[in-house]
């Protein structure tokens, strides 16, 4: 399925400053493998050591969050436009 | 030291550092809307935004992803860039934490205010290496008013 996966800006420098990107793929696990086999600087900012995606990266598919569907296996159409959006964390270090 | 510098009126850091006053003893937070020159980047518009984290909001601050959409959504109407984010250290130094390290990106500027007993102190700005391996300071200037 050939569908538009649309980078943050943060990770655009990542991504040959490109605001999307098209590639084809059945699953969204596929896609944003994808991405990261095209694009290897990227796969540090969205996946952690364990090879999960990063806890605050999450990822929509249209305007579904894909944690209200079936994660990384939730199933791709032709023209899906996948987005990848971070939440915010942080804080200090008092305990 | 990056060498990267951050612009912001000192209006819109005071403003911040009130966000900081009201929510203490607990962590305040909301994004950074402006422009990204070849330069410098500016702060032109604030999103105050509620501190999603409530077990442990004195050390800890949390926006969701709808949230982040949501200051998208404000900075697009508006013509400018999501540039980054602010928060604030309760009763701690204006410095990165390791928890914050894990859960930052690159390119995005980090603003910290330390608040002391309900007074705004030390403010800074911070962005994450591109290898995530440490934070490099951003100098923050002050921007003059527009008229």
């Amino acid at each position: 399925m050939a569908v538009k996966v649309i980078i943050p800006t943060p990770l655009r420098p990542y991504a040959g400053k490109l605001e999307s990107v098209e590639l084809e793929a059945m699953t969204v696990g596929e896609a944003l493998r994808a991405l990261t086999t095209r694009f290897s600087e990227l796969e540090k900012h969205l996946f952690a050591d364990d090879g999960r995606l990063r806890s605050f990266v999450n990822v929509y598919v249209n305007d579904e969050d894909i944690r209200y569907l079936q994660k990384e296996a939730t199933h791709l159409r032709e023209g899906d436009i996948v987005s990848i959006v971070p939440s915010i964390a942080g804080g200090s270090n008092i305990a | 030291m990056s060498g990267a510098v951050l612009k912001i009126r000192d209006d819109l850091l005071g403003r911040i550092h009130a966000h900081g006053v009201e929510t203490y003893p607990h962590e305040c937070c909301g994004a950074l809307l402006g422009r990204d020159g070849d330069c410098a980047r500016e702060v032109l518009e604030l999103v105050p935004l509620e501190n999603r984290r409530k077990d442990s909001p004195r050390n800890r601050f949390e926006l969701t992803s709808d949230d982040v959409r949501l200051a998208e959504k404000k900075a697009r109407e508006k013509q400018v860039e999501l540039i980054g984010w602010y928060h604030s250290h309760p009763d701690a130094p204006a410095r990165p934490s390791e928890f914050d390290r894990e859960h930052a990106w690159p390119w995005y500027s980090y603003i910290i205010v330390s608040v002391r007993q309900r007074e705004p102190r030390d403010t800074t700005s911070w962005r994450l290496r591109d290898d995530r391996s440490d934070y490099d300071s951003e100098t923050i200037e002050f921007a003059a008013h527009s008229a």
